[in-house]
């Protein structure tokens, strides 16, 4: 019966957890570890097919949805994985505006150590604030995206995405477009995407993306036709449009005629390649509609596996916290 | 008391005095504060000897940049607990920066902070005045007047001063008054919100960077301003490899520019920051490797005049925080010799008495102090080293009131034993002395 079985009953999960007490970031996941979550991810997508989508894995756990930026897709998908896993969940949505008048991270943090809070899912817009969270709480603290930092649970879905879709990842070539420098979304899958054998390529235009990119793994392009060239995956990243306002791109529409992405243009990648958008579009500016919406494109995929990957992550690092209280 | 010339004689150290090239075993005597004579073997009776065999006497340290934090900070630090950090670093003159809460921008606060010195004071202090009223880089300040109540020098520290009028006319006015323009060199727009180095590590972390470039491009407009006005510039906290270059060939035309390091930039790259480190936050920011070498190269070859803490206390509260909004500074006037001998001598291979002349007598130099000698005559106040002592810092454990230090746990060779202070001893034997 659906609504008893544990995860550990479901076929081929695994009962090793992951080594650290939180997921603040992809640098600190080893390769073992991504497939781990991937794997796990598999045995757990069956949930949102059952007609009572929940195991009791977490029953009696408290998740804690603390998001000081605004963000719909990535909070509900938190919330919806903890749910099917049966935990309490609990939003708080706190203003940007607020965090520098108002209660420092460290007391909020405190104050939520206090209601004995399990895990602690955070967005937040200055890099580095989960760390700070991470160092003084008991808690599990899962990054849901810092600054330009990294979004973890986002690379892990795009890897289970590709893995899904093409069977694998290792010596695969992903084409990332558009504001490379700005982008959490970019960082972290450079850094899954090479951990897993993959080529990462980065374009756009010089203002929005550095050489030192180089340093770090990317091949760095700044023309699309040759970031395109054999490319099995083009994933398109959202442009704010706050660029040009800062003096960064000279106009939107210059943005778009040089790397907007159109069904002509998806042409120069590998015949097939899957097209990827974390969300949310700006249609007609860095991605066609007809591309969004064509036969290449996963990105309703995305948001679907973006569940089964959260609940992976939760009960992965449940295994760790289990296993330190026995 | 015991009856006698209350005289105290220093015994058998290594005495350095780099104004006069002494490098030498000697003695120095002390007679009523003042330095009475400096060579071998003194025979002259005195009622007190302190034997230093085998450590180092040298002039007072003079720390140019400090920030005392008093008025309006002393949750961070106060002129009591700041200048007792100076004396465990042998610290015996420090000019304290103006950006204290409300600056030291009249008359009246320069006064009123000699004040606080007189009382809490237990090294010799010499403010730095503002150069624009209220610190906002619009108005000039009354320079004559801060100059004559006793301010040794002129900056707007902390900031820039960005308007390119202003400054060129406060660098008019200090070139008649003859006072230093101290300027902290970093183009408000071009640091762009950055907050840390504009690199690798700052790439990696995802936080917005500070390029060399702001440095830069203040550098060489205060050069070109100095050269005109002919006033006398010093750069703060120097850390960019062109701003280096261009120091150089703006001395070797003639214009009037010194310049000093920290101990930090010295030391340490941006890849202290690591996991967000809030105590490697500091403005100018930690560079690169490439930075650092460049930095320490241009102290050995004299391009670099002097070595200043910049020590600059925050608390906890001001630290504790996300890396974007947390205060910048670090302290530094109890690590500035040991991290100054690992750096510069050790690893630099410069001479000690090359290094005394960083610490002591080319910032006398610039501010026009009566220190930085041990000359017959002269203020007897001394730092007296033992430049092969072994320690491990434990920030809790420093003087300051703040504990921000990127150096926490770090082994350290060379310790001050004794520091005085118009002959008095303010540090003995590693020690504050009481009361």
């Amino acid at each position: 019966m659906a609504v008893t079985e544990t995860v550990a009953d479901l076929p081929g999960t695994p009962v090793t957890g992951l080594a650290k007490k939180d997921l603040l970031d992809m640098e600190s996941l080893s390769k073992e570890e991504i497939k781990l979550i991937l794997d796990t991810a598999d045995s757990l997508k069956d949930v949102a097919r059952h007609p009572i989508k929940k195991v009791p894995t977490l029953r009696g756990r408290t998740v804690v949805n603390l998001f000081y930026e605004v963000s719909t897709r990535t909070r509900t998908s938190f919330e919806l994985a903890a749910a099917r896993l049966s935990a309490d969940v609990v939003n708080i949505n706190v203003a940007t505006s607020s965090v520098a008048k108002g209660e420092t991270l460290l007391d909020t943090a405190r104050t939520l150590e206090a209601m004995s809070v399990d895990f602690i899912v955070m967005r937040h817009s200055c890099s580095g604030a989960p760390h700070i969270l991470a160092r003084n709480l008991d808690a599990s603290v899962i990054n849901a995206g810092d600054g330009w930092h990294e979004h973890p649970t986002q690379a892990l879905l795009d890897l289970y995405t590709v893995r899904d879709k093409l069977g694998s990842i290792e010596g695969k070539t992903i084409t990332l477009i558009g504001d490379l420098k700005h982008s959490r979304v970019a960082r972290s899958n450079l850094i899954g995407f090479k951990k897993m054998g993959a080529r990462v390529r980065f374009c756009g235009p010089p203002t929005l993306l550095s050489d030192g990119f180089r340093d770090l793994g990317a091949e760095v392009f700044h023309e699309l036709k040759p970031a395109l060239d054999g490319a099995d995956i083009v994933y398109i990243l959202r442009l704010q449009f706050e660029r040009h306002r800062q003096g960064l791109l000279p106009s939107v529409k210059y943005y778009t005629r040089h790397y907007g992405v159109t069904a002509e243009r998806v042409k120069w990648a590998k015949p097939g390649a899957l097209i990827m958008h974390p969300g949310p579009m700006n249609r007609g500016v860095e991605i066609a509609p007809d591309v969004a919406d064509g036969p290449q494109s996963v990105i309703v995929e995305q948001v679907f596996n973006g569940v089964a990957v959260r609940m992976a992550v939760l009960y992965l690092l449940e295994v760790r916290r289990a296993k330190g209280e026995r | 008391m015991m009856a006698g010339n209350g005289a105290m004689l220093i015994k058998d150290g290594r005495v350095i005095d780099p104004g006069r090239n002494i490098d030498g075993v000697m003695d120095v005597l002390v007679k009523d504060g003042v330095i009475s004579a400096v060579g071998p073997g003194i025979k002259e009776k005195a009622e007190k000897i302190v034997n230093v065999r085998g450590l180092v006497v040298a002039p007072g340290f003079v720390d140019m940049h400090v920030h005392l934090r008093e008025p309006g900070q002393e949750g961070k630090e106060t002129i009591a607990t700041g200048t007792r950090a100076a004396a465990m670093g042998g610290v015996t003159s420090l000019a304290c920066m103006p950006n204290t809460v409300p600056p030291l921008d009249t008359v009246a606060m320069i006064v009123y902070l000699l004040s606080r010195v007189a009382a809490d004071a237990v090294v010799r202090v010499y403010p730095i005045g503002c150069l624009s009223q209220e610190r906002k880089g619009e108005q000039m300040a009354d320079l004559a007047g801060l100059l004559e109540a006793g301010a040794v020098a002129f900056s707007d520290d902390g900031d820039t001063l960005m308007n390119s009028l202003v400054a060129k006319r406060a660098m008019m006015n200090l070139a008649e008054l003859g006072a230093p323009y101290i300027e902290h060199a970093e183009d408000a727009h071009l640091l762009d919100g950055g907050a840390m180095h504009d690199g690798l590590v700052s790439l990696r972390l995802g936080l917005p960077g500070r390029s060399t470039l702001a440095e830069d491009v203040i550098v060489s407009r205060d050069l070109l301003l100095a050269g005109a006005t002919g006033a006398r510039l010093h750069i703060a906290h120097l850390t960019a490899p062109a701003s280096i270059d261009m120091i150089r060939q703006s001395r070797a035309r003639g214009v009037k520019v010194t310049c000093e390091a920290t101990p930090h930039h010295l030391a340490l790259t941006d890849a202290a920051v690591g996991e967000y480190d809030t105590m490697a936050k500091v403005n100018p920011p930690l560079r690169d490797e490439a930075c650092r070498r460049a930095l320490v190269a241009a102290v050995k070859e004299g391009v670099v005049d002097v070595i200043a803490s910049d020590h600059a206390p925050h608390g906890e509260l001001d630290k504790d925080v996300e890396f974007v909004q947390a205060a910048s500074g670090v302290v530094g006037l109890e690590t500035m010799l040991p991290i100054c001998l690992d750096v510069l001598v050790a690893q630099g291979g410069l001479s000690l008495a090359a290094l005394v002349r960083l610490l002591s007598t080319a910032p006398a130099g610039i501010l026009g102090l009566n220190a930085g000698t041990i000359a017959p005559g002269s203020q007897a106040d001394l730092a007296v080293f033992d430049p092969k002592a072994e320690w491990t810092l434990d920030a809790r454990k420093l003087t300051s009131k703040s504990k921000n230090t990127p150096f926490n746990g770090r082994r350290m060779t060379g310790k001050v034993v004794h520091t005085l202070v118009g002959g008095r001893f303010v540090v003995r034997d590693g020690a504050l002395e009481q009361g």
